[in-house]
Formats: C-alpha cells, structure tokens, sequence
C-alpha cells in the first residue's frame, strides 16, 4: 500500500492542558474501533476514528457500571452524531460532546485529539 | 378554587389499594380533585402497589417497582394521602372517620375501598411462628426473612391461584415446596378436572409436592412454638418449618359492620349498581370489600376498576356518563410457574345444552377445552399449557367463531392450529379486560390518535397495562392497524438499513458481497450511506458474513481486516466480558466429555492466572478474571494442550450437551455422547442470528434436556429423533419434533438444512424458538421445506453447511499466531505492560470475585438496553 508510509510517520496526540501528549501511532488506530490510552496522572482515554478519518478521545471509565471500557465498544453515527456503545450495557454516547444518547443526565469527560507529525 | 375550605365537600377514600388508586385517578380524571377535598386514609405503611405482580418480587422487582402511586399525581392534584394510619370508626351520623392517630376527617362522600383478608382456617397452632398469609409486601418480606434464616421446607395450604404462586415464590426460594388442597384437583376454580390433572402432572415435574383431596388439621411446632410440619385429614403428618396459608380470601367488611352498613351473609359490603352502599347514600363501596349488586364478592382486579369508574361517575352526577355495574367477567390468565392457565367465560359449561370440545396431550402438559352452545356460540373455555390464543377468544366468547373450535385448539402441526388473527375479532370484543378496552377503542388510537407504537397505545388507551395478558394480541392488533391505514411500518434492520436481516442475507449471499461497507455504500438508506453504520447492523451483517465466509469468498476469521470493527466486544476479544471489565476463557469440552489430563491443564491453568472456576449450566468450565493481555498466554496453554475456543461469546453453536447414554446408563438406547460429540465439532463455529444450543439424550428418560435447546436429538431403539426450537431463558419452550427415527447421516443432513435455512430467514437475536413461533406457517412451514424440499433448496443449504465445516478453524489458534492482532491484546496502547488498575479482586469462598468499591457504580442501567 502507498497510503501505509505517509500514516505511519503520524502521531496521535491528546491535549493536556497546554501540551500534547502523544499516545501512539496513527496507523494503530483501525477504524470503527477504539483504543485505550493511560495518562500520567491515571487517568483513561478512550480514542477512536471513523471512517472519514476524523478522531475523537473520551474518557474510558463506563459511567453505568464503572469498568474503563468504552474504547471496547462498537462505534457508528446516528442523525449525524458519531457514538460509541458501551460494551456492557450498550448505552451510547456522543463522541463530539461526551453526551449520553440514552440518558440526558449522564456524560463523559471529552479530550481534543489530532494526529501530528 | 372560589369556595372557602370549610365550604369545599370532601370525599374520604378508605384503603389505599389497586382499586383505591384507580378511584382516585378516576376522580382526577373527571375533574372532582379540582373541585373537592380528597382524604386518603391508607393503612399499609405505602401507597398503593401492583398486588397482582406481588410474587414479582421474588424475581427481583422491588417495593418501588411495584408502586403504582405516581407522589406527582397526588401532589398535583392536592390529594391528602396519610399512609400507615387507618381508618377506625365511622361516625356516619356526623359523618366523621376517625383514623387511628386521632385524625377526624368530615366527609360528605366516604368511599370504602378496604380489599380483602386472607383466609385462616382455624386450625391448632394456625398462628405458631413462621405460619405466613400471602397478601401484602410486608407478608412477603416477613417470607423471605424467614426462609433464609431457618427453613428448608415449606408448605402451602390451599391449592387455588395464589397458593400455586406462593408454593413457587418458595420453591423460588429454594425450599423443598408442598401443596395441601383440600379440593380433589389444583385450582378448584377456574379449571376442571382435566385440566386440574394436566396441571398436576405439570407442577409435580417442576418438582414441587402435591397433595390433593386432604385438609390440614392441625400445625405441629416444638418446644420453642415454631412450625415443624402438619397433620393432615388422611392421618399423616407433613414436615415443613413453613407454612403460607392462601386458603382464599374474605371481604374486609369489619368497619363497616361496626358502623352498621348492611353487609352480606357471607360478608362483603352490600352495594347497588352505582357502588353506592344500600344503606347510606353517602357511603360507597368498592373493590374486593364490596358484594356487588349481582350478589357476588369479585376477587380480581378488572371488576373493582369498573367499581371504581361507576362511583366516580356517580359522584360526578355526570348526566352524560351513567355507569353501573352489574356483574363482571371472571375470565383469568396468568403464568403459574411458567406454565400457561388461562379460564374465560361459562369456563365450567354450565349453560343448558352446551357441548365441549377438548384437546388433551398429558405428555407435554397441554389441555384446551372450549365450552360451544348448539348454535356454535363460543361460550368459555379452560386453556393450560399454550395460552396463546386467550386473547383471541376471549374476545370472540359471546359469538360464533369464524372457523371450527377444533382448528382453534388444537396445536399446529396435528392438523389444526388455524391462525385466527385479531381481524376476525369484530370492532366491540374486548381485547384488555383489565381496563375493559375494546378493540375499536384499540383501533381508535391509531387512526385518531395516531398512535404508532405500542407503548403510545397502552399510555393513550390503558390497554397491556394491567396483568399483560393482551399485549401479544394488542401488538398484532397495532401492526395490522397500522398497515390497513397505509402507514408503513418500517420493518429495517436500524437506522442504517431498509431491509430486514432476511434480505440482507440474500443480498450478500446473491451478490457476494463480502464486506460491510460495500453493503452499506451500497444498500444503506440514503443518509447512512458512506457513513459510520451503528452498533446494530455492523454485528449483524458481520454475522452474515461469517455465516457465508466460505460460499462469498470472506475470511472465516472473524478478527480479520475491516471485520474485526464489526464484532462486539466479546468477538473481538474472543471471550466474555464481565462487569468489572476482565474477561472469562470457556474452553470447549464436546460433549461435555473430558479425559483427566484435560481436567488437569484446566486447573494448572486457572491456578496459574489466579482465575476463578466454575463449572457452566453448558457442561463444561468457564475461567473468569483474565484481563486482556493474559488472554492470549492463557490460550496458548489452552491449544498447546488441545484444547480450542469454545464460543462462549459468540452468536454461535455453544455446546451440544449429552447424557451419558447406551455406553454406561442401563437404560441407554444409542451412544449419545459420541453423537453429542459429532454435532459440536460439525457446527463448531457457525454464527448465526443468535446462540444455538444443542444436547443429545440416550433414551427418552431425556437426562440432557434435549427438548429445551435449539436443536435436540433423542435416541430412540431405531435411530434419532430430532426436535426443534425449544428454549430455557426467561421464555422458556419445549422444541416441537421435526423428524422421527433418523439414522445418523439422515439426522445430519436434516440439522444441516434446518441450521442454514433458520440462519437465512431469522431476525438478528431471534432464537429459533421465537422464528419458528414468528414465521408464517410455522413448524409445518419449516418441515415443508427442510423434509419435504418444498423451496427447492435443500441442496444449497446443504453445500452452504458443508463449505462450511470444511473452512473452519479455531480462532485462538489463529490469534495467538497472528502478532498483529496480538497487539490488541492490551489494556492501554501507549503502556502496553501496564495492567488496567480498575480491574481488582477481592477474596470470597477461597477464589476470587470482583472488587466492587474499585467500580463504584453511579447510575442504574437502561432498562432492556442489554437486548439491544
Ligand atoms: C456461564 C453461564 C452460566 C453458568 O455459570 O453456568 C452463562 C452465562 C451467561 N449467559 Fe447464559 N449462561 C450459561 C448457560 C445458559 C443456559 C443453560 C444451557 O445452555 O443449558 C441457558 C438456558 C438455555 C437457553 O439458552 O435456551 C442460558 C440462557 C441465557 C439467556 C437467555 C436466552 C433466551 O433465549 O432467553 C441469555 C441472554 C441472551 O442471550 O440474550 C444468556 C446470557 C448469558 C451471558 C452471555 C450474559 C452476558 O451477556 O454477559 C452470560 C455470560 C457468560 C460469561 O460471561 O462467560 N444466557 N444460559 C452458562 C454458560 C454455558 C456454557 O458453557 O456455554
Ligand atoms: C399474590 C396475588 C396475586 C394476584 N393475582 C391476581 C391476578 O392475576 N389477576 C387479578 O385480577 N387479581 C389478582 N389478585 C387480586 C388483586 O390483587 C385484588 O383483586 C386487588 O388488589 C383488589 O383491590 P382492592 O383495592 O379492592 O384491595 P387491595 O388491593 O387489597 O387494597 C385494600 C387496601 O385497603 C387497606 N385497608 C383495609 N382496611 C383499611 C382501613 N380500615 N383503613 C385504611 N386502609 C385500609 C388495606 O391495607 C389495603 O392496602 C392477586 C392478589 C394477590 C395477593
Ligand atoms: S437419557 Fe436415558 S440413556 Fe441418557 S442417561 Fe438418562 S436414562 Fe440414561
Ligand atoms: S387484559 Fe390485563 S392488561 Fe390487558
């Protein structure tokens, strides 16, 4: 593949505070599905990208029931919206806003995230 | 409100129960709370509660979940309600109640609304400790404190509807559980004498004790007064340290007496047919205190609504709605244990001149009876084992069915079973006879109302949200409604697909598509084409895929390429995920059969990752606790010794259970084992719209519960016979047998059709019990076209199943070779060493279990959201 030299040099980077913080390769992130990231301070990023290459990180920790797998579920769009589906119960959340589709009290922390050189 | 406080009439509501709330909501309804000081006086220490799903309680619903009280709805319609102080006197010259806080409340209306007491025959030592009533959430508390601190085996007295269900509360909580019915059959009432004995031979095989035909005469306690069993009529004596007496109910008609309202002679607060008491036109009466106008006291839940309708209206005066009640309908069904008993009507055929028509299968427990007059008017009817077709005729009792009562009970598959829709039900028939909704009034919500779903329905008309009985008819009656008004009902997969599975599938399996975005680019509807798809169908179509893997020329490996996107959280990780986020490993053990090294490594292993073990409903052993990255060292011990991925986590054959069979047991007919082992290591693999499950028995004594799996072979002394669509679970089924006396590659073969032709026409997470019920024609339909070829397609089928079972290959062996899906295999991508710290444990019964407080959970999960 052509395009594999180009991804392979990018970094993705989560913003903490001023700095950006690079978690891994680009090209570790397969579409549709996510990853899990630790920050220095404990923390749990979830990081996904969709199919039109767009990237989105939010916090990992499943606010239902407490386990850090959201980067574990299935991702997909509804009305525009891209989710991502708890993989224990199945709620859905936005991973633009961190808001949960399925229950308006609840939503989870959000991160900007970009793929650099 | 103009008028002055001491101006505004008040009207007092005595007892708040099921009809008392109903009352009260059918006085907000007519506006009365706007215009009257409403008094609640509500004995038990909570509002009203659903008392008819009371044994839910045991399943799991709490207090809370039972309330029928919305604290919204009193509040706004200013309604006092004082819980937990009831009514002591009535004054009804002065027209004051007294409550027994010392709360004096001056009506102008009094409603009595008080229910029932559960009967105590006065036997000696009725009130010896650990004897029960069964009636209110406190009793049932009190149960259950007492089962679990010291009893082990209880008994009920009274064999009638809510002892059936309180000796299943107690089996439930696992007491060895007996039935004293002084009647010579179960249910005296509502069922007859065959259907009493279908009945028995039921419930005796859920293994609870039944004696019927006997009286208890006396409660035996020991020294320190608690229960220690019963003397029965017939000179024996019973052991039980727990005795539930539900030997009917009685009037609550004390307070009444006192103040001298006329009451009947054997109780009941006399009423006429405004519910209006036949001595004071100020009192009223209603619900399971009340003897109704018709000389009858009602013990259930749809009359005492109409009651509490006819009095509201009647205090309303409204000149429009004249109510009254002049008797009701009897008609009952409910789930006794999981077994279907419904009676409607003359169900005893007490009409001069009328006939029955009976179907009767004591070997599965089902007995239909329907009561015809000689000019073929459905009269009632006694239904136990299959209810389904309650709701149906029920609402047809009073008229002439549209086709034979023969076709009507008996089940399809004998030559009968005619699908009589909710379309022959004409436009008056009651369809919830809870709420007494018709389906006119059904027909109504949607072509005025426009409601389109069936909760809109429910909400708008009432209708489904009383015991349930007819929410499966009131669902057909929405869908045809809908359609005849030319509404489309999208039947789509989700939000991305027009189609339905079944579609999908010919389209991938016609076109050969063999990747989710090109069906999505492809065939998804407008908007979700070149898109992101959704948590639904990627799973499904990903499904298809590997169904077909072979035939269109995909991977069979689920983890490959743009594949591995689609899989749930438990195909991707090729193990079950659990609470706390660790995972559980399920080797498979075909057959259930494992030599001792086997049972060696598995323990070497577990002990090695500090795994808990626990030996599986499946027949075989699950390891809970691993975290990511030790799944794939804990494969490779796994395949180094021979063992391969069991798809405890997939949509996929489980496992094919057996019993020991002809090799050991005496009374084994054919190798059941070796069968059982044959059929998993063939299927082993095969996604499919949900789980299959499978078992093998050696003989009829069916010791590996053939009948309850998706496919289920018996060993008869001429081959196999081969049943269908059963299911455990919360809706349980027995299969229905395909196909007699099969030798092995008969058997075979017609497994192979049956397995490919369900995974071509199921819905996604349709089990094949539910496709067989939905398909048009059924269990005949499918033998038509699985026995007989009727499609012509059998050979496709077949060569399907065969590509198949020669492409497979275990997954875990494929993974740990594969360092790029390795890879996956860690808890953070950036510290791929770093083990997630939410993932604790904590000791309990020398192994492990999830550490809880490491998770602390804030919210409550969506309700259902799990099927999704
Ligand atoms: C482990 C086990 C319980 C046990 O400790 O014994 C189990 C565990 C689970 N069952 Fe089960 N079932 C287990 C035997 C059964 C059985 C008994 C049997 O197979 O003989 C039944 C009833 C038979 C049947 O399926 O018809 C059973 C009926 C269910 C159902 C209800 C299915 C239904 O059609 O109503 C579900 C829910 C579902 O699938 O939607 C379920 C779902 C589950 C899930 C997958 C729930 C979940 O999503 O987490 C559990 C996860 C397993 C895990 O994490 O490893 N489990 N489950 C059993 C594994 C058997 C095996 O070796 O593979
Ligand atoms: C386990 C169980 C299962 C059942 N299943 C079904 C079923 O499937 N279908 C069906 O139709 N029916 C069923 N029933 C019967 C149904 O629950 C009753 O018909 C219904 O509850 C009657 O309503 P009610 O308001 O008249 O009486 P209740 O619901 O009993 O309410 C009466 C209330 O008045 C209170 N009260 C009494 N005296 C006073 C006083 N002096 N002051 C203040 N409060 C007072 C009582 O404490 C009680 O809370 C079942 C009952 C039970 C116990
Ligand atoms: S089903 Fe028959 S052959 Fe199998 S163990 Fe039971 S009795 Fe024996
Ligand atoms: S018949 Fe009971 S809810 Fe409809």
């Amino acid at each position: 593949m052509t395009l594999a030299l180009e991804t392979t040099d990018l970094k993705v980077q989560l913003q903490l505070g001023e700095d950006w913080f690079t978690v891994c390769d680009l090209s570790l992130l397969v579409p549709g599905r996510g990853v899990a990231a630790l920050l220095p301070d404990g923390r749990q990023v979830a990081l996904f990208r969709d199919r039109a290459g767009e990237l989105y990180a939010v916090d990992n920790r499943d606010p239902f029931s407490g386990a850090a797998v959201l980067s574990r579920g299935l991702t997909g769009s509804v009305q525009g919206r891209p989710f991502v589906a708890s993989p224990l119960l199945k709620q859905r959340f936005d991973l633009r806003s961190g808001q949960c589709l399925d229950d308006d009290t609840v939503s989870v922390a959000t991160y900007e995230v970009r793929a650099a050189g | 409100m103009t008028a002055t406080p001491g101006a505004t009439p008040t009207i007092v509501l005595v007892g708040h129960g099921m009809v008392g709330q109903r009352f009260l909501e059918a006085l907000a309804e007519r506006g009365l709370t706007a215009t009257h000081r409403v008094v609640v006086l509500c004995e038990e220490p909570r509002p009203a509660y659903d008392r008819v799903q009371l044994t839910s309680y045991f399943s799991g619903k709490t207090p809370e979940e039972l309330s029928m009280t919305d604290m919204e709805f009193i509040k706004d319609h200013g309604i006092e309600l004082y819980v937990g102080d009831p009514a002591e006197t009535i004054d009804r010259d002065a027209r004051k109640v007294t409550a027994r806080s010392g709360l004096v409340v001056d009506y102008d209306v009094l409603v009595l609304a008080t229910g029932s007491y559960p009967f105590v025959p006065p036997v000696p030592g009725k009130d010896a400790e650990g004897c029960f009533v069964y009636r209110t959430i406190e009793d049932l508390l009190a149960i259950e404190a007492y089962a679990k601190a010291r009893a082990t085996t209880g008994a009920v007295v009274g064999g009638g509807l809510l002892g059936l269900e309180a000796a299943g509360a107690l089996k439930g909580l696992g007491l060895t559980s007996h039935i004293v019915e002084f009647a010579p059959r179960l249910m005296p009432v509502q069922v007859d004498e065959g259907g009493g004995a279908a009945l028995l031979r039921t419930i005796e095989e859920m293994g609870l004790s039944v004696h019927t035909g006997v009286g208890t005469q006396e409660i035996v306690t020991d020294a320190s007064g608690a229960v220690t069993g019963m003397k029965l009529s017939d000179g024996s004596e019973l052991a039980a340290d727990l005795v539930v007496f539900s030997a009917g109910v009685r009037p609550r008609d004390q307070l009444a007496r006192e103040s001298g309202l006329t009451v009947g002679e054997r109780g009941g607060i006399a009423v006429d047919e405004q519910c209006r008491t036949v001595s004071d036109p100020h009192v009223f009466a209603i619900g399971e205190c009340a003897l109704a106008a018709d000389g009858r006291v009602y013990g259930l839940v749809a009359p005492g609504y109409e009651q509490a309708e006819t009095a509201a209206a009647t205090i309303a005066a409204d000149e429009t709605e004249q109510l009254s009640f002049t008797g009701a309908d009897l008609s009952t069904k409910l789930k006794l244990l999981g077994v279907d008993v419904a009676s409607f009507g003359d169900a005893h055929g007490t009409a001069e001149d009328c006939l029955d028509v009976v179907y009767s299968d004591s070997r599965s427990g089902l007995y239909k009876k329907l009561v015809i007059g000689r000019d073929g008017t459905l009269l009632g009817g006694i239904l136990i084992g299959d209810a389904d077709a309650y709701g149906t005729l029920r609402a047809l009792t009073g008229s002439v069915p549209p086709i034979s009562p023969e076709s009507l009970v008996l089940p399809a598959g004998a030559g009968g079973g005619a699908q009589l829709g909710p379309s022959a039900l004409p436009d008056e028939a009651v369809i919830c006879s809870c709420h007494n909704v018709t389906k006119g009034t059904i027909r109504g919500a949607v072509t005025e109302h426009s409601c389109t779903t069936v909760p809109e329905v429910k909400k708008c008309t009432k209708a489904g949200t009383g015991c349930g009985s007819c929410v499966k008819i009131l669902g057909q009656l929405v869908t045809a409604e809908l359609e005849a008004s030319g509404v489309e009902v999208d039947k789509g997969l989700c939000g991305c697909f027009s189609q339905t599975r079944e579609e999908l599938y010919e389209i991938v399996l016609a076109l050969r598509i063999n990747t989710y975005q090109d069906m999505l680019d492809r065939y998804g509807r407008d908007g979700a084409r070149g898109g992101d798809g959704c948590d639904v169908c990627k799973p499904a179509v990903a499904s298809i895929i590997a169904s077909l893997a072979p035939t269109i020329g995909a991977s069979g490996y689920v983890l490959d390429g743009e594949q591995a996107a689609l899989q749930e959280t438990n195909d991707h990780f090729l193990a079950n995920l659990q609470k706390n986020g660790s995972y559980s490993v399920v080797p498979r053990i075909p057959g259930g059969e494992i030599t001792p090294e086997g049972l060696i490594v598995i323990g070497e292993i577990a002990r090695d990752f500090g795994l808990y073990t626990k030996i599986t409903g499946g027949q075989r052993i699950d390891m809970f606790g691993a975290r990511v990255e030790q799944l794939p060292l804990i494969w490779a011990r796994l395949v180094d010794a021979g063992f391969e991925s069991g798809h405890a986590y997939g949509k996929s054959l489980r496992t094919v259970k057996s019993c020991v069979g002809q090799t050991w047991c005496r009374y084994g007919v054919q190798d059941s084992v070796r069968m059982a082992i044959d059929l998993e290591l063939r299927y082993r693999g095969l996604r499919s719209p949900h789980k299959l499950k499978s078992a093998v028995s050696g003989c009829a004594r069916e010791c590996a519960e053939a009948q309850s799996k998706d496919f289920g072979i018996i060993a008869t002394s001429n081959g196999w016979n081969l049943y269908v669509g059963g299911n455990g679970g919360a809706t349980p089924r027995h299969a229905d047998l395909l196909a007699q006396d099969l030798d092995d590659a008969g058997l075979i073969r017609l497994i192979d059709r049956f397995l490919m032709f369900y995974i071509r026409t199921a819905d996604r997470l349709e089990r094949t019990s539910t496709w067989l019920e939905r398909i048009p024609g059924g269990l005949d339909h499918v033998r038509d076209v699985v026995v007989e070829d009727s499609l012509g397609i059998c050979e496709e089928l077949e060569s399907l199943m065969t590509a198949h079972v020669a492409n497979y290959a275990d997954e875990w062996a494929t993974t740990i070779n594969d360092p790029e899906k390795l890879a996956r295999f860690v808890s953070f991508v950036n510290a791929p060493d770093t083990p997630d710290p939410v993932v604790g444990f904590v000791p309990e019964r020398d192994q492990i279990k999830p550490d809880l407080p490491l998770l602390t959970i804030g919210h409550r999960p969506l309700e259902g959201s799990a099927q999704r």
